[in-house]
């Protein structure tokens, strides 16, 4: 992962209150839409692959059965 | 019996010559033929056509009685006009044709995408050109037809093939009832379907995508110049995709994917075409607009190879060696380049000049290039037809994004078929100067056209042998090169010496000298005078040097023809 995420405590209750009010606003349907372009948004602005890659492997891990 | 039917095709603009068929009761003894071409597609012709450039002659064997049903291939490439120009039809074409050069991507109402491929005053050819196959095949017919080494037999069907010894033996059957045809080579370039690749029980490689595409071609009056139009995710078609292309005598192209599930059968009942086209219409604004449908047709993505081409003295070549997705027009684009790679190939190898372990080389080189292909291709057809629910939530979540988001928009790009670099060939080496260069296309590329004067182009004057364009800096070549292209000539090999100059004169010794008043070959090729470069006979780069000499053009032509 990033080792030098600035990210403290209350920066990361700030992106989770508004990561989960806009999955609600775009609504059951699209939420999955919504997320992707979020992701994809995202990878632009960290500009490596090989980090978004970790990422994704980070996220993959333990999804509930 | 074969009987191919008589009636002419139906087609709202071409109207169909039915030709007379070969009949074997009608000619004599048939002895044994050098090359048999089974199919007289665009693949099947242009090998004729380059052997015969060879002086190798051909018998091509054409099951019908006339051109194939629909417009089919519409789109060709600049390097196809290139390869049709060095058969001598690429002119027909451009008398006809609809050049063209941009592209656009639609969603939503919105320009998402637009790609505008600038013109290079180099070049002859526009990058792409639209015409509809029939005519294709009509002036490429013209030429075989004019060509006493080609025997183009009408009505001519391949029942059955079977090698040994390095004899193959053709049954074909014919209207007179079947002959049999005994042949040094025999080419399978008898389509998608090959029957000869189906005996012969050979497996093709990758991967088929189920989406089911309808291409339709329909009369109608468009006020849209020639372009590419590209319409995502459209309300009348939610998630997929539809393409228009115009074509000469006021047809447009509509190819639109249908939703999973729905037949080919459905999908092409009239009464599904008119609705869906009439969707279509309305959503471009002209609703109401009267069209007249001309053809319509299935067909399903598919990144699929042969591994070999080359099977003992049975060779595949266009469609019937691999089916490519339609996306990025990689189908009879594709099987130019086959067609002209395998006509020297072969010929060399027929010809005496290079032993017949040649031929591998050609499989190797155009396999290389279907797997090339298949690998943009596969990246085209998941963007245009996702093949899974993640693919498609990633399309659409690009969809969505690109009507603000800049940096998505090249995701649109198509990938347009280009021409293969042959650089990993058996016939490369390293007795060049390539890794020196600091310009210009490097050793295997395909070339790069020069306009030299007005109307005037560097490719107008390769092809039917190697070339050696030398940069000249004075009336005279040195005569130790002289001396050598001579060796070479008197052993055989077919090579023309290209003299460059920037002076309006003959210069003394070459085959041909070139007036490049602007010295554009020097700037395009990244050489200069005492520079050459050696293209081979499909004009892709053999070798190059910033300084020639006599002992490494004589080694590098004997490893080019493999003696």
């Amino acid at each position: 992962m990033n080792p030098s995420s600035n990210l403290d405590i209350a920066g990361l209750e700030q992106v989770y209150d508004r990561l989960a009010t806009a999955i609600d606003q775009a609504g059951p349907e699209k939420s999955e839409l919504f997320l992707v372009k979020l992701a994809l948004l995202n990878a632009k602005a960290i500009g490596r692959p090989d980090l978004f890659e970790a990422h994704i492997d980070a996220a993959l891990k333990d999804l509930p059965a | 019996m074969h009987n191919p039917s008589h009636l002419p095709r139906p087609s709202i603009y071409y109207n169909y010559q039915v030709f007379k068929p070969w009949l074997p009761t009608e000619n004599g003894t048939q002895e044994k033929k050098q090359v048999v071409i089974v199919g007289a597609g665009p693949a099947g012709m242009v090998t004729a056509l380059e052997l015969a450039r060879h002086g190798v002659a051909s018998v091509v064997l054409a099951s019908d009685l006339q051109f194939s049903q629909g417009s089919r291939a519409i789109v060709f490439t600049r390097r196809s006009m290139e390869i049709l120009q060095q058969v001598g039809v690429a002119h027909r074409i451009t008398e006809n044709g609809l050049p063209w050069h941009s592209g656009n991507s639609i969603y939503r109402g919105q320009k998402v995408f637009r790609m505008e491929t600038p013109l290079d005053p180099d070049d002859r050819f526009f990058p792409m050109i639209n015409i509809q196959q029939q005519y294709l095949e009509e002036y490429l017919h013209d030429a075989c037809a004019a060509n006493p080494l080609i025997d183009f037999r009408w009505g001519n069907k391949l029942v059955h093939a079977e090698q040994a010894f390095g004899v193959v033996t053709a049954h074909v059957d014919t209207p007179a009832g079947p002959y049999q045809l005994e042949t040094e080579w025999l080419v399978a370039a008898d389509g998608g379907r090959s029957e000869i690749r189906s005996a012969m029980d050979l497996k093709l490689e990758g991967a088929s995508f189920e989406s089911i595409f309808v291409i339709a071609d329909i009369r109608i009056d468009l006020p849209f110049p020639t372009e590419r139009l590209a319409f995502f995710d459209p309300d009348w078609n939610r998630g997929n995709t539809i393409l228009m292309h115009k074509e000469p005598h006021g047809i447009w192209r509509v190819d639109y994917q249908l939703p999973p599930g729905e037949t080919p059968e459905d999908a092409l009942r009239p009464e599904s075409l008119q609705q869906r086209i009439d969707a279509q219409l309305k959503m471009i604004g002209f609703e109401g607009t009267p069209w007249e449908m001309d053809w319509s047709s299935v067909y399903s993505a598919r990144t699929l190879t042969l591994p070999d081409y080359v099977h003992d003295r049975i060779v595949f070549t266009g469609d019937a060696a691999h089916l490519l997705p339609i996306f990025g027009v990689r189908g009879a684009n594709t099987a130019f380049q086959d067609a002209q790679s395998l006509g020297w190939h072969l010929a060399y190898v027929l010809n005496g000049i290079s032993p017949e372990k040649l031929m591998a080389n050609h499989s190797e080189e155009r396999v290389g290039a279907a797997r090339e292909i298949i690998t943009e291709a596969g990246k085209s057809t998941r963007f245009m037809a996702p093949p899974s629910r993640g693919f498609r939530l990633l399309r659409d979540a690009v969809l969505s994004l690109s009507l603000t988001e800049e940096f998505v928009r090249p995701l649109y790009h198509w990938r347009t078929s280009r021409p293969h670099e042959y650089k990993h060939s058996l016939l490369n080496s390293t007795s060049d100067d390539n890794t020196q260069f600091t310009g210009g296309p490097a050793l295997g590329a395909p070339p790069q056209n020069v306009q030299l004067q007005h109307d005037d182009f560097l490719l107008d004057h390769l092809g039917g042998g190697f070339d050696l364009v030398y940069v000249c800096q004075s009336q005279s070549i040195p005569h130790e090169l002289l001396h050598a292209v001579e060796a070479a000539k008197n052993n055989g090999l077919p090579l023309k010496l290209l003299a460059i100059s920037d002076r309006d004169i003959k210069v003394q010794g070459a085959d041909k000298t070139l007036f490049d008043p602007q010295q554009r070959f020097q700037l395009r090729y990244g050489v200069s005078a005492g520079g050459a470069y050696l293209f081979r006979p499909d004009q892709h780069v053999c070798a190059r040097w910033l300084e020639v000499d006599a002992t490494r053009l004589l080694s590098r032509l004997q490893l080019a023809v493999m003696q």
